[in-house]
């Protein structure tokens, strides 16, 4: 049983990246219709985000220490950060702990507007184009954004580490009434994937409860309609496009101490994301949000020794197999609406 | 001419034309001078350009006629690329019965996975085709290390129990791929002044199999069958409206673009004996794409083009330093000279593929027949003659 808990737990975390991934291509899909390759590319681009803001948290100048000498008997040179100088020490350091998640306040305005540049500069034109077009020139701009962010950061991971207070793990099995040490779980994960269903319910709250949701909502069903009751949907899908790249990229920003971003972590997660939205079903958002979390415990199942000694490689490839079956058994995927891309 | 055009006979001889003086064309530049690195003439690199053209030649039928785009297409390449080191661990070293096995499991592999993926179309069928080469390259990866080798690849030993052939020479290496005993890796130099052309066995081979490869093209592209696909592609609707399954057309435009895959892996495994489960990753796969896109899909020689462009950019192009760009640079005044260099470095380099990827969106975004229509908008702004005139049935841009 405790096995059987730890296994989700580890699925949780995967999964919940998955999910906010998947639920943004759903809602560019399902607004836009457009299939953006480019969504890992602004995953990656959240992550790197968090990498820009503990860099620039950490600027520092050089300030001669008398009371200290180096090897040869001069008067040391240390880095004080410029923040030091603004709020003293003790503050300064909290703040730089606590680069990750102040990244998330800064990375919000930086996605939406990339989103926004992307869905003007680029994606407007794409609307009437054929699927294969989008997958294209998305699939391109993704080349360009990971070959951009390789010249500036490298090709090697960065680490990034989460705050002090979220370092470590702690014993999860004892709270349920379990042994100690039977399961044992990060407490950055537990934090990412309460930020994850915080975000999705945010999205969904936006999108369900407020007068704007309403009309996106209205829109996906009938775009035509919509545009003649005099309502400009264009612009609020561009919204929307926005939105989902914000959601990408603190999904990036809070993966970033989980895994070192490097500049191909996009392109690694683009695939199984869309593997994702394809299972959940096209244009379905709780299909895609719920077949992230399945197919992450999936994958962590699969991965437990016991099933790999009797399916050699299962953890490998359990969700391609999986998509592959519900693919050719339920054209729509598992949640997807009647007749919304069935071809 | 064998059962060609006028204008598709010339194109064929053209493209003989280039494979066969490739070693000299490729090499404008003298030995030793400054230019010398943007010779492209030895071996490894003519090989892969040709080799890579099948690949994109064979892509080219499946998603330039039909419309079907397949994530995927590695997969077949790397079944290809294994299936010829097998036969070369166990049958001979003759590099002919590799190249046909190679063909023949891609070509079963593709009929098993195309068979499933194609009950799906458009992006269905792209994720089913990707999910199906991760599987087959994860599977590789781990699981089918006995008969993949893994993650150091698939390679030969010394004690190969070779049917026809010895395990090893009588030096104790491991022989070499050869066609009845002229050695694959074999070339000829020949020095011309300060000019070295370099005629290597395996890249006339190689390129006899791609002028095979485009001839076959042509004939599928002029041929019924490949009207038909073109019907798929334009509307498949009103295609099985009028009573004809179009599955069977798309299935086979798989298979045989599969073989295409398949070739071209056997003949990189005859080239360098040995095959590795990253051929088959997506990127690989993404590749081929980029390259038939490129070049212009639904051409006939787009897919030869965009593949020695990538290929070229990939292995010259990369190698430009910093220090080159400055001593290209150097005429310009000291600062203009590093501002200059700044401002190109990113671009190619180590950053070629930023270069790629930039000049890829150009061309998906503004000429979607890819470089060959480019060609032509160019070639219709000089030629006296209307547009449509200037435009051969040959070359229709893909949509």
């Amino acid at each position: 049983m405790d096995q059987f808990i730890l296994q989700i737990l580890n699925g949780l975390d995967k999964g919940s990246a998955y999910a906010l991934i998947a639920l943004g291509l759903t809602l560019i899909f399902g607004t836009l219709g457009v299939v953006n390759f480019a969504h890992g590319a602004l995953f990656m681009l959240g992550a790197f985000v968090a990498v820009t803001v503990s860099n620039l948290l950490t600027l520092s100048h050089k300030v001669v220490d008398n009371t200290r000498t180096d090897f040869l008997g001069n008067p040391l040179q240390v880095d004080v950060p410029y923040l030091y100088d603004l709020f003293g020490q003790t503050t300064g350091d909290a703040i730089i702990d606590w680069a990750v998640p102040i990244s998330i306040v800064i990375a919000i305005p930086i996605m939406v507007s990339i989103g926004f540049i992307m869905e003007r500069g680029l994606i407007k034109h794409f609307y009437k184009r054929p699927h294969a077009d989008q997958i294209l020139v998305t699939f391109g701009l993704a080349i360009v954004i990971q070959e951009i962010v390789k010249y500036f950061y490298g090709a090697n991971p960065i680490p990034t580490p989460a705050p002090e207070a979220f370092v470590g793990s702690f014993d999860f099995g004892v709270i349920l009434g379990f042994d100690p040490n039977a399961i044992i779980y990060p407490y950055w994960r537990l934090v990412y994937f309460f930020f994850s269903i915080i975000i999705i319910g945010a999205v969904f709250a936006f999108l369900q409860f407020t007068t704007f949701g309403m009309v996106v909502r209205a829109g996906m069903a009938d775009r035509e309609t919509v545009g003649i009751l005099g309502i400009d949907i264009d612009k609020r899908f561009t919204i929307m496009f926005g939105i989902a790249a914000a959601v990408a990229g603190l999904a990036g920003v809070m993966y970033a101490p989980i895994n070192s971003p490097n500049y191909h972590m996009g392109m690694d997660f683009l695939v199984l994301s869309f593997v994702v939205v394809v299972v959940g079903g096209m244009g379905s958002l709780p299909g895609a949000v719920a077949a992230g979390f399945l197919l992450g415990i999936l994958e962590s199942f699969a991965s437990m020794s016991q099933v790999i000694d009797i399916l050699p490689g299962i953890n490998q490839i359990i969700i391609y197999l999986v998509a592959i079956i519900i693919l050719l058994t339920r054209p729509r995927g598992l949640m997807g609406r009647k007749g919304v891309m069935e071809e | 001419m064998l059962g060609l055009e006028k204008k598709d006979f010339r194109l064929l001889l053209i493209v003989i034309g280039l494979t066969m003086f490739a070693p000299f064309i490729l090499n404008p530049f003298p030995e030793g001078s400054e230019m010398a690195q943007f010779n492209a003439g030895y071996p490894d690199l003519m090989q892969r350009f040709v080799i890579f053209g099948i690949f994109a030649i064979g892509f080219n039928i499946l998603f330039g006629l039909t419309g079907y785009l397949s994530f995927g297409h590695a997969a077949f390449l790397g079944a290809g690329s294994y299936g010829a080191v097998w036969m070369f661990k166990l049958l001979s070293m003759n590099v002919l019965p590799a190249i046909a096995i190679s063909v023949v499991i891609a070509g079963l592999f593709s009929l098993i996975i195309g068979f499933i993926s194609l009950r799906r179309s458009g992006i269905y069928f792209s994720i089913l085709t990707l999910a199906f080469a991760q599987m087959s390259f994860a599977l590789a990866y781990s699981v089918l290390t006995p008969i993949t080798g893994g993650e150091t690849g698939l390679q030969l030993a010394l004690d190969d129990p070779r049917i026809f052939g010895v395990s090893q020479t009588a030096t104790g290496n491991i022989p070499v791929p050869a066609l009845f005993g002229l050695e694959m890796r074999s070339s000829f130099e020949w020095e011309v002044g300060a000019w070295l052309f370099t005629f290597n066995t395996g890249y006339y081979l190689a390129a006899a199999f791609m002028i095979f490869a485009f001839y076959m093209s042509i004939r599928i592209f002029r041929s019924p069958f490949g009207m038909m696909l073109r019907a798929i592609k334009s509307n498949q609707t009103r295609m099985s409206y009028t009573g004809l399954n179009a599955r069977p057309y798309t299935l086979a435009a798989f298979v045989i673009s599969g073989m295409y895959a398949g070739l071209a892996g056997g003949l990189m495994a005859s080239m360098d004996p040995l095959a590795g489960a990253e051929r088959m990753q997506w990127t690989a796969s993404g590749e081929v794409v980029l390259m038939t896109i490129l070049g212009g899909a639904g051409t006939l020689i787009g897919p030869v083009l965009g593949a020695g462009m990538i290929k070229y950019f990939e292995n010259i192009f990369s190698k430009i330093n910093e220090t080159i760009l400055h001593t290209w640079f150097s005429f310009l005044p000291d600062g203009l000279e590093d501002i200059v260099v700044a401002m190109i470095y990113p671009f190619i380099g180590k950053g070629w593929h930023l270069t790629l990827g930039i000049v890829f969106m150009l061309v998906v975004i503004f000429l979607p027949g890819g470089l060959v229509q480019g060609g032509q908008k160019v070639a219709g702004l000089f030629s006296r003659k209307k547009p449509e005139d200037a435009k051969p049935n040959a070359t229709e841009p893909a949509e």
